[in-house]
């Protein structure tokens, strides 16, 4: 018994344990370092090309030359519409899901199952299914519009499962003390699960806002390339990442802003992340606790 | 829905000896109740009542139906699928099963202390306002006033004024408890349910939360679940034994605590009773 003990505390010395350090430890490294490369290439090349008119400027002679002023308001636009859409038809749809309906009952697995099959659909069928909705059968051609209600078919599916199991996460004796304090149910979705939700809610529009900022297969084919300064929605605007795709691919020369291009997707990105987990762990909880 | 004055719905003086009424009114009739969930019965076939002012202990081995039949009285069961309640159960006048009974009032006359605390993971002072403020209390003073009260009900007053801002899951189990009891109590109701509260306690926070429920006793009715016959036996007036009999609770004995315990007529509470002696 006692030698039993003293072996399997002392890790090193079996072999098997041995190994299974060494691979977790050589897993973690090996991302680590693929993401530094990476991160490192992208700085590199790109942050000697960064400065306040490279963000302000509107591109020239195909974007190899001035900035990417409208393509960032592009970008934020179609961002806008994205959110503007999947946020309230997620959280409802998650509530409705998670509070109104077993998890049992045929409604709520239909939804469920659909969900999941949508979040798996390649980004490029997401593009068609875009182009022939919102760009030809609603009528509004290649603008930022339609870019964002496609992107936001793409986040919601994200959006409300994350949510859902965030509202399910609550434990029941929550539900229960509030209801025999005599609490009426929209009050205790408010007050009480909503803001235990929240973690959750933040995690899937981080991951939402993630692909859909990073989308380049389904803006193709509905917000469209134009790079001029959009003046409405219905403008056609080019995203950051059709701009990076595009300079990267299409136009020779145009290495050096693409590279900085991406670095300012990445520093977005890296901020939005940012952002969501010091929101979920400082701000939105201690006004929950104190207020 | 706005709330009562204190002083109108709770005698104004902390309760000192025998209550005059407990023994006297009922509080709550209950008739051939039975509860199933989905096709499994819970419990069948019961009847008691709940005498004002009173302590009523229910006591039983695990699984006869006792949390079970505590939801029940306040209408929790409405929030479990698949969970059927029929019988009777009468509150005063009021119809408690009727589907038509306005249950948010219900459950502002009848309180609830589970078996583990749980507050809410608001501030200290949160956890009693907030209540408070959704059943329709608006003026500052009068609120602050309630939590102070309910505070000093429960003995935590004097332990947590100094910081009611802070988190209410950083108090210890006990002093978790007494809040969950002293948010029941600022909502001023007649009567308290109490599941185990003791149950998840140390022997000496366990203590102080016996001494507080006696102390509540002539200003509320108690109906109190606990496997501690012994506290049963010490803090109740009246008791109640459920038993598991063909698959589903019974109540078999009901009576005062003192014959309950110890003159027990059924042979099965006898037995049961024996197990506190030996
Ligand atoms: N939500 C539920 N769904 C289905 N069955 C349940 C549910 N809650 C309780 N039961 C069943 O009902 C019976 C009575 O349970 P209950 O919790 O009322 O017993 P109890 O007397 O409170 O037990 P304990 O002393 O262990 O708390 C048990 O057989 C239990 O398995
Ligand atoms: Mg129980």
């Amino acid at each position: 018994m006692g030698e039993d003990r003293v072996e399997t505390l002392n890790r090193t010395q079996n072999p098997r344990e041995w190994l299974a350090t060494v691979l977790v430890w050589g897993a973690a490294t090996l991302v680590t370092a693929i993401f530094s490369w990476l991160l490192g290439d992208i700085l590199w090349h790109g942050l000697s090309h960064i400065s306040w008119a490279f963000l302000t400027a509107p591109p020239e002679n195909a974007g190899r030359r001035g900035g990417i002023g409208p393509i960032l308001v592009s970008t934020a636009l179609i961002l806008g519409v994205c959110l503007a859409v999947s946020l309230p038809i997620g959280i409802g749809t998650a509530i409705l899901l998670a509070e109104f309906t077993s998890a049992q009952s045929l409604f709520g697995r239909v939804t469920r199952r659909s969900l999941d099959v949508l979040a798996g659909v390649p980004s490029i069928v997401v593009g068609l299914f875009g182009n022939a909705f919102f760009c030809k059968a609603l009528g509004l051609g290649f603008s930022i519009l339609s870019g964002g209600l496609t992107l936001a078919c793409m986040v919601l599916p994200i959006l409300i499962r994350s949510t859902e199991e965030g509202f399910r996460a609550v434990p029941v004796s929550y539900r229960l003390s509030a209801a025999s304090l005599g609490l009426s149910r929209t009050t205790t979705l408010l007050h009480l699960l909503l803001p235990a939700a929240v973690p959750s809610l933040l995690v899937g529009l981080v991951l939402g806002i993630g692909r859909a900022i990073a989308e380049t297969a389904a803006l193709i084919f509905t917000s469209g390339y134009v790079d001029r300064m959009p003046e409405s929605l219905l403008d056609s605007g080019r995203a950051l990442s059709i701009h990076i795709f595009d300079l990267s691919m299409n136009v020779s020369g145009g290495d050096a802003n693409a590279y900085a291009s991406s670095l300012v997707l990445v520093v977005l990105l890296l901020a939005i992340n940012g952002t969501a987990s010091w929101l979920a762990n400082y701000g939105l909880h201690r006004k929950i606790v104190t207020i | 829905m706005p709330i009562e004055p204190i002083a109108e719905s709770r005698p104004q003086h902390p309760f000192n000896g025998e209550p005059a009424d407990c023994k006297s009114h009922l509080f709550i009739d209950v008739n051939r109740l039975s509860l199933h969930y989905g096709e499994k019965p819970a419990f069948q076939d019961v009847s008691m009542s709940i005498k004002k002012g009173c302590i009523t202990a229910l006591v039983g081995p695990s699984g006869c139906g006792k949390t079970s039949f505590l939801t029940c009285l306040n209408r929790l069961t409405d929030l479990i699928a698949g969970c059927r309640v029929s019988g009777r159960i009468t509150l005063d006048s009021l119809d408690v099963l009727a589907p038509q009974a306005d249950v948010i009032r219900l459950r502002r006359r009848i309180g609830m202390i589970f078996q583990k605390p749980n507050p809410f993971p608001l501030s200290i002072r949160r956890n009693l306002e907030f209540p408070l403020r959704e059943h329709g209390l608006r003026d500052r003073q009068q609120i602050a006033q309630r939590v102070e009260t309910a505070l000093r009900d429960v003995g935590l007053w004097d332990e947590v004024k100094d910081r009611l801002g802070s988190p209410a899951l950083t108090l210890s189990g006990g002093q978790q408890q007494r809040l969950c009891i002293a948010r029941a109590l600022a909502l001023s109701p007649e009567m308290l349910l109490m599941d185990e509260p003791c149950s998840a306690l140390d022997p000496l926070s366990s203590g102080v939360v016996e001494d507080l429920i006696v102390n509540l006793r002539g200003r509320y009715t108690i109906l109190i679940v606990t496997h501690n016959l012994a506290q049963a036996r010490r803090i109740a007036d009246y008791a109640a034994v459920f038993w598991v009999q063909n698959g589903a609770g019974r109540l078999i004995e009901t009576g005062t605590a003192r014959q309950v315990f110890d003159e027990p007529r059924d042979p099965l509470t006898a037995a049961y009773i024996s197990g506190m002696r030996g």
